[in-house]
């Protein structure tokens, strides 16, 4: 039995050579606190404790299990809030209380809980690593498909009936090449830091829809993609995550509190248990899996909480189906490090960071992808992470390694935040490099115009920014006219289409049919206006008509499953173009 | 347990190395007895062996390396809790500085806490009215939220506090469940008094714990303070089913505590020479507010720090305001206008406030006149600096009308005075008596319904 050396903060030592390999996980103390070793040489075990270790004394004992932290993959998963290393918070708060103790040891899944299984395969069938050989339904959203472990392939010498079994039930035998009967339950473990295998890596060619309008029509996300969401605090990081969550296409949502508030991962419980899914009419919380690692629990176990996710996501692209992980926030992450690093005495890079910092970002990144999986199937991990600079400065660190690895911007905007133009995703640092990737999607699914649209009101915006740099300084009057035009219909861009309301019922969710219909009427009323101006129609002849105030209220005004009003403002708009006309001529 | 140990191997800043101790676990409690025969108290931040390093509350100076003696409590920093701590005033470390007498308690707890389980939570829906305009209009306040004052040396900040504890309490329905929990690290002295004074002038001081941990208290007493205030707070609330608003000034103080207690740690500093870990502190302080499943009270807490030379992008305000629901930011130029309160709203925000407001819990168009008054004042921002360079003259009409705007807003809804309560209705009304003055099509946030309801376009 090894024994304690030292005590600082979350890092222990164990003197001597230990019996431990790296990332082993181990028990340590008493009361059994769970904790990872992370340096081993003849002299010195390192191990990260991700409980608190007050109490814990020299010569306590720590004990070894062998396997490297793993998450426990499995039916009931789904619905469930994790902490950072995957103990289920529920059953946490029925042992302890309100408030999580230490050495809490509790099983990651319901071992009492009966599922419906129905067998794919039979004995004397060939099978291989990833193959699907039993679904159950583990909520009315998901179907779960039970994969054979990635590495165990032979022939079935034994298949249950179908039936209700426990997840640890033995429900498989499979004789492996070496002719030994491998026994295989509905749960299988897997070490958080090890990516689950695949069969090829795909391009990505379609999007994740988010009925965000600024994302899907602006700048959009593809299904296997990386996004981060930098921004200041209240710039709304967390609300758009929450927004991408509930709305996005996704089968599954894999969603990470990390190092964030309390408050805030029981407002996405209840929220999610009362919200339904627009697409299938099933409860949110159906196809949601929270990992939990609120600000004030253990900073170990915070560095752990993102890998926990995105493995938790593996499995279940792995059965075909296409994931969205949202981490929030990945800086609280990076600080983790940060402060394992600093109690290690490590030669600290940028602003105390280890130098590692780049090389972490990127494997997490990396996780992400349009994937064939070992079963044949197509499935998908979008990973979007939301990153909090320091000081709201975009250039530190953490912001600036992460967008090496991701390749989609949305750049929080502290201006645009104060004036309550949500979501404050400021359009003009924002950027996409996923456009092309997807233009045949757009051009597939939306027409041709969908991606010219989307040119020429970036365009303008583009053209309305450089106006203002001479707006703050003379002022809008003296602008000729076809200038004034602009900044009239990026004022309509901007209210109309960029800002959108998460609170407003119709307006939280916009279906991208709609999305396109509003782009294309805000260039018509551009294109007929600028007509009438060209031919010297001053633009408060037009303004005052109240067009740019229905353009900008279509997303209240009009539904969102019936598009006719969008005709009938059309043949509007031209009325009063021709009327403006006929009157100019005439007078 | 008694064991003395005599002597020390080594003393740096606040922390005293021993050697050759035996069964010592990490963070325990110290106690020290100095040559001259009087008494401190420390901590174990870290242990190796039989060297173990303890951080002294009192500070280090006058300790010898010879004659002190130290024992070893061998359990963690505890408050003693009972429901008589009401009225009762204690130093930093929690212990008795009123003069009457120790506290008996009911049971003790370990000052540190531990985490609320976020399934245990209930999400915070009730809105506390403060009177204040600026705050219960724009930046609502809810029980169990957790929001700062931003503000900067020399501002109003105390007297805010005051004035939300004063009026907070009154618009309570069950005023004899409510109770002031107030944490003072490395403020002055004066400062100390003129909180229990306004507490005694508003009757309330029989329902306020105080501790005191003035500027020129010990440092590292300091990191106790907030969390000996939070265990008592988190006693009454979630075991006497008190509703306790928590107000802690000043966090800059505090966290230069921290600063100054990591570096002679010799751990590696993050931004600014403050710990890499400063967020995590931090956030073990203010995630201890909230509501929990199964019990009646609550825990709201109103920390208050000043920016250091007003800066917002300084790690103390910008690490609270990235944990803490919102933040009230006050302004020195508006302090200089001589409005009170100097609440620049823009930057003011209150998170948990969509969700406390409207129908049902204020008024159904409040969230719109929110969203709208934030909208159109950030546009008087604008039209400021604009007219700052062309001349208030040459602004376009509607521009004009904004100027007007901005200054009646100061004017008329931020300024109050300080013991002006004003009702809900009252805040709200004189919102859309605002927006009165601006035509309809500016009022780009309200839908038709409600502009139709609420507002009454008066032309100039």
């Amino acid at each position: 039995m090894s024994e304690i050396y030292s005590v600082n903060g979350p890092v222990i030592t164990v003197k001597g050579k230990s019996p431990f390999a790296m990332q082993e996980m181990v028990y340590v103390g008493k009361e059994r606190l769970i904790g990872e070793v992370i340096s081993v040489n003849g002299l010195i075990t390192t191990v990260q404790v991700y409980e608190v270790t007050t109490g814990l004394k020299p010569g306590d004992p720590v004990e070894g299990t062998g396997s490297p932290i793993c998450v426990t993959l499995g039916p009931g998963i789904l619905s469930n809030i994790f902490d950072g290393i995957q103990r289920p918070l529920r059953e946490i708060a029925s042992l302890t209380g309100q408030f999580i103790s230490r050495g809490c040891e509790v099983d990651s899944l319901d071992h009492s809980r009966m599922w419906d299984v129905k067998m794919k395969v039979h004995a004397g069938d060939n099978v291989t690593g990833g193959q699907i050989y039993a679904v159950c339904p583990e909520t009315p959203a998901l179907e779960h498909r039970c994969l054979l472990p990635p590495g165990l392939s032979g022939c079935v010498t034994f298949a249950a009936p179908d039936g209700e079994y426990h997840v640890n039930d033995v429900v498989l035998r499979v004789r492996n090449s070496h002719g030994k009967e491998v026994d295989v339950t509905l749960m299988q473990k897997w070490p958080i830091r090890t990516p689950r295998p695949v069969s090829q890596r795909m391009p990505l060619s379609v999007p994740l829809i988010t009925g965000q309008r600024i994302i899907d029509s602006f700048f959009p996300i593809a299904k296997g993609g990386a996004a981060a969401i930098p921004g200041g605090f209240g710039t709304g990081k967390t609300t758009t995550q929450h927004q991408l969550a509930k709305w996005c296409d996704a089968d599954l949502i894999v969603y990470i509190g990390c190092g964030e508030r309390g408050n805030e991962m029981t407002q996405v419980l209840q929220e999610f248990a009362e919200l339904t899914d627009p697409r299938t009419g099933n409860k949110l919380t159906d196809r949601t899996v929270l990992i939990a690692n609120t600000s004030n629990m253990p900073v170990a176990a915070r560095e752990a909480s993102i890998y926990t996710g995105i493995t938790i996501a593996e499995y279940y692209r792995d059965m075909g189906y296409h994931v969205a992980l949202m981490a929030d926030s990945t800086s609280r992450w990076a600080e983790a490090l940060r402060e394992i690093s600093g109690r290690l005495e490590e030669m600290p890079a940028e602003e105390g960071f280890p130098a590692y910092l780049p090389s972490r970002l990127s494997q997490f990144y990396e996780r992400a992808g349009y994937m064939k999986t070992l079963s044949g199937g197509d499935g998908s991990i979008s990973v979007i992470g939301a990153v909090s600079p320091q000081g709201g400065d975009f250039s530190e660190p953490v912001t600036q390694n992460t967008r090496r690895f991701i390749r989609v911007f949305w750049a929080l905007d502290k201006s645009l935040a104060y004036a309550r133009h949500y979501p404050a995703i400021n359009w003009l640092t924002s950027y996409s490099e996923y456009v092309t990737d997807l233009s045949d999607w757009y051009d597939e699914h939306l027409g041709r115009d969908f991606l010219e649209y989307r040119r020429r009101i970036i365009q303008l915006l583009g053209n309305e920014s450089r106006l203002m740099e001479i707006v703050k300084l003379i002022g809008s009057d003296v602008l000729p006219d076809d200038q004034k035009l602009v900044i009239e219909t990026a004022k309509a861009v901007r209210i109309g289409l960029l800002q959108q309301s998460p609170f407003n019922p119709t307006d939280t969710y916009v279906p991208i049919e709609k999305q396109r219909l509003m782009m294309k009427l805000v260039l018509q009323f551009y294109d007929g206006a600028k007509r009438l101006v060209s031919k010297g129609v001053p633009v408060s002849r037009i303004t005052e008509r109240g067009l740019i105030d229905k353009l900008c209220r279509m997303k209240y005004d009009f539904p969102n499953d019936d598009f006719s009003a969008f005709d009938s403002l059309s043949q509007e708009m031209d009325s009063v173009f021709a009327d403006i006309d006929s009157s100019f001529i005439t007078a | 347990m008694n064991l003395k140990y005599v002597g020390l191997s080594s003393i740096n800043g606040p922390l005293a190395v021993l050697d050759g101790v035996e069964n010592v676990s990490y963070d325990e409690v110290v106690m020290i007895e100095t040559a001259d025969g009087g008494h401190r108290t420390g901590r174990v931040v870290s242990i190796a062996g039989s060297r173990a390093v303890i951080q002294v509350f009192e500070g280090t100076s006058g300790l010898s390396l010879y004659n002190t003696r130290t024992s070893f409590t061998g359990h963690p920093m505890e408050m003693p809790l009972s429901g008589e701590l009401l009225g009762r005033i204690f130093n930093g470390a929690g212990k008795p500085i009123d003069g009457l007498g120790d506290i008996f308690p009911v049971k003790t707890a370990d000052i540190n806490g531990m985490p609320i389980n976020p399934v245990s939570r209930v999400y915070p829906r009730n809105c506390i009215r403060t009177g204040i305009s600026a705050i219960d209009c724009l930046s609502t306040l809810i029980r169990g939220q957790k929001l700062p004052i931003f503000s900067g040396a020399g501002l109003p900040h105390n007297e805010l506090a005051v004035q939300i504890v004063r009026q907070a309490q009154v618009a309570s329905e069950q005023s004899d469940n409510f109770a002031v929990v107030f944490a003072a690290m490395g403020v002055k002295n004066d400062v100390a008094d003129y909180f229990r004074r306004s507490f005694e002038e508003s009757g309330t001081l029989s329902r306020v714990v105080m501790f005191l941990n003035l500027s020129n208290d010990p440092i590292i007493e300091r990191i106790l303070t907030p969390r000996c205030a939070l265990t008592v707070a988190e006693y009454l609330a979630f075991e006497k089913n008190m509703h306790i608003l928590v107000v802690m000034t000043d966090m800059t103080s505090y966290c230069e505590a921290l600063r100054e207690l990591s570096s002679s740690n010799n751990e590696i500093p993050g931004r600014k020479g403050y710990p890499g870990y400063l967020y995590s502190d931090l956030a073990s302080l203010y995630e201890r507010a909230g509501i929990i499943e199964g019990s009646e009270g609550s825990v709201t807490q109103i920390p208050i720090l000043t920016m250091p030379n007003d800066d917002i992008t300084h790690p103390i305000p910008d690490l609270t305001g990235y944990i803490t629901e919102g933040q009230i930011v006050l302004d020195r130029a508006l302090h200089t206008d001589g409005v009170y309160p100097p609440i620049s709203v823009l930057p003011s925000l209150s998170r948990l406030m969509k969700d406390g407001i409207g129908e049902g819990y204020t008024r159904e168009d409040h969230p719109a006149l929110a969203n709208q008054l934030f909208a159109s004042y950030a546009k008087v921002l604008d039209v400021r600096s604009l007219a700052s360079v062309i001349g208030e003259d040459d602004l376009s009409p509607a521009d004009k009308l904004y100027m007007d705007f901005g200054t009646r807003f100061e004017n008329d809804f931020l300024r109050q005075g300080m013991f002006e309560n004003r009702t809900l209705e009252q805040t709200l009304d004189a919102g859309w008596e605002l927006l009165s003055i601006l035509p309809p099509e500016e009022l780009d946030r309200v839908d038709s319904e409600t502009l139709a309801k609420y507002h009454k376009y008066k032309p100039v």
